[in-house]
């Protein structure tokens, strides 16, 4: 039960994007086609479970037992990257079509703020191991439901006659202002 | 001068190099801010405190004390005292209850029982609703009143509570807080508990008994 | 291009916000009034200025092939102690930004600056970007946190100056996305013409 509230509450009602502006960049980055999307979501999904369950465990074992958490950003970010680094060495070896399906968003994903976000918000809502992994499960899903939701928006869009001033990232904002108006509609179910 | 080749060498001597510079940079301002940010988290607890008793001459915060909740967790309690003399508590309470996850509050009591007042110390209710639960318009309401006659229930609920407009829940969430304070501390017995226990030197449950007997 | 006008572009021609479109995330999460955006704003210019100087200074020294994760570590260094040195001296402001501070890390902006400009370029160059640069984008977020406090509370600087509630939406997380949409178009407009 208690598995399935933190899943409702990162997916819907407190979603990363949409309600925590965590991983807005590419939120509007790669939401101009579906298939795009669908891509950086496996990616993220892929990276953010790995990403908690490292930084969780580097945090418990090594930063607090020697009393330096204030070295927290510096150690997960260093962790993030060169995580991005090992799952893109290990991708091209062992599975080549993952590698060409994944592979050119994972560089993107070290300066994705969801995934910092989320290894900190594991810590800081004094989660357990267990729980972490299926928060940042759950948050990675939210992640891939809003980005997938925009870029089907946007890709109607393209047809759409829109003022020049309002092309591009204004209207993207606009829309994805109206989809969190529509994800507020979940606040207040757990 | 010539940039610097990537040997294998030169790139761990580098990165080496900038890790150590950086930790012992790192460790000297967290050395030179621990003192501050100690004493910025106390100042903000005592600010909460001094908000919500009457005045006090003593610190609360090293007289501090705990009582259970009957729910398997315990509230702290600071006691506030002038000269000696009890004037009252600040209480540490929370509800699970709220719009959007916990709500913290320090609750402050007279002696007796009776709200003295209240402030909201965590929160993640709706900005422009929620939000409204520590203002004076909502929480006036609650000082003076004794939580023994004053049903801490919103109007909705058939009590004398008056919820804010468009956040009923939070309203709700902010009574039931206030509630389990007061159980806590007043309604369970563990007060007269507390300061008749034996085994306690402390020199707060010595005035408490003595507060207790009047 | 002259001194001034690379201390300059960071407020107009190259906003980082506005124009660039980056460092998207804390724009709009901490905008929901002026000071909050403007707090953001100055402790990410501070990050900026420290690591662009560090970068500009060392990076003849650091081989190629390590260049990317030395910048994060000078970066992070930073980062920490803006976090350390708010939480001892404006604790009120950290607890309000939060997660966002340790995020600095993550700003598209910082890193793409000591990358993209710093490490190619000598120290006063490097430094009066990052300080226009830092400038700028605190200048973005103040205009939209205070465009979002004034629609959204009717009030500038916590002082109101409309009785009652202001258009509630503006402070929630849509009205961040739907006021940072048109501000940019806004600024497109003007830019245009």
């Amino acid at each position: 039960m208690e598995y399935i509230i933190i899943v409702i509450s990162a997916v819907l009602v407190n979603n990363i994007v949409l309600a925590q502006f965590l991983g807005v960049c590419p939120f509007m980055g790669v939401s101009n086609k579906v298939s795009t999307a669908v891509g950086m979501s496996g990616a993220v999904t892929f990276v953010m479970v790995l990403a908690a369950i490292v930084t969780y465990l580097i945090y418990t074992l090594i930063l607090e037992k020697l009393g330096i958490v204030f070295m927290q950003t510096i150690t997960y970010i260093l962790i993030i990257a060169s995580l991005v680094q090992m799952v893109e060495i290990v991708l091209k070896k062992i599975s080549q079509p993952l590698y060409q399906a994944l592979g050119i968003f994972l560089p993107l994903i070290t300066t994705n703020c969801a995934v910092l976000g989320v290894a900190i918000l594991v810590i800081k809502k004094e989660f357990n191991l267990i729980e972490g992994v299926v928060y940042s499960a759950a948050t990675a899903l939210g992640f891939g439901l809003a980005l997938i939701i925009l870029a089907g928006i946007r890709e109607q869009l393209e047809l759409a006659d829109i003022p020049k001033g309002v092309k591009g990232a204004p209207v993207a904002l606009i829309v994805a202002g109206i989809l969190a108006l529509a994800f507020m509609g979940f606040t207040g179910i757990v | 001068m010539a940039k610097t080749e990537s040997t294998f060498k030169n790139m761990v001597l580098t990165l080496t190099l900038i890790a150590f510079v950086a930790a012992t940079c790192l460790g000297f301002v967290y050395e030179l801010t621990k003192k501050p940010i100690e004493m910025s988290a106390l100042k903000k607890k005592l600010d909460a405190i001094k908000l919500v008793v009457p005045e006090f001459t003593n610190n609360p915060d090293e007289e501090v004390f705990r009582v259970a909740t009957g729910e398997g967790d315990s509230l702290d309690v600071y006691p506030a005292k002038k000269d000696g003399v009890l004037t009252g508590y600040a209480v540490n309470t929370y509800t699970k209850s709220g719009f959007s996850g916990d709500i913290r509050i320090m609750a402050g009591f007279k002696p007796d029982g009776t709200i003295n007042y209240i402030t909201v110390l965590e929160h993640k209710e709706t900005p422009g609703l929620g939000t409204k639960m520590d203002e004076p318009a909502f929480k006036n309401q609650f000082i003076g009143k004794n939580p023994s006659d004053f049903v801490l229930r919103v109007n909705k609920d058939g009590g004398p509570v008056d919820a804010i407009t468009a956040a009923t829940i939070s309203s709700r969430a902010f009574c039931d807080a206030v509630q389990r304070a007061y159980n806590s501390l007043f309604a369970s017995g563990q007060w007269d508990g507390n300061s008749g226990s034996t085994e306690s030197t402390d020199p707060s449950d010595e005035s408490k008994k003595e507060k207790n007997k009047e | 291009m002259n001194q001034l006008q690379n201390f300059t572009k960071g407020f107009f021609r190259e906003n980082p916000l506005f124009v660039l479109v980056l460092g998207l995330c804390p724009a709009l999460a901490t905008t929901t009034s002026a000071i909050n955006g403007l707090g953001m704003g100055i402790a990410t210019t501070f990050v900026l200025l420290g690591s662009n100087t560090v970068v500009s200074l060392i990076s003849k020294l650091i081989p190629d092939k390590v260049r990317i994760p030395s910048f994060i570590v000078i970066i992070a260094s930073f980062v920490t102690i803006v976090d350390l040195l708010m939480n001892a001296y404006v604790p009120e402001l950290y607890e309000k930004l939060g997660i966002f501070i340790p995020l600095i890390v993550v700003n598209c902006i910082v890193l793409g600056r000591a990358e993209a400009f710093a490490s190619k370029n000598d120290l006063p160059t490097a430094f009066l970007d990052g300080l226009g640069m830092g400038l700028g984008f605190t200048m973005a977020l103040g205009i939209l946190g205070a465009f979002r406090e004034i629609a959204g509370s009717g009030a500038i600087f916590n002082y109101k100056f409309i009785n009652g509630d202001g258009i509630l939406v503006f402070v929630l997380a849509p009205g961040a996305f739907i006021a940072l949409g048109y501000l940019i178009a806004f600024i497109n407009r003007i830019r245009k013409t």
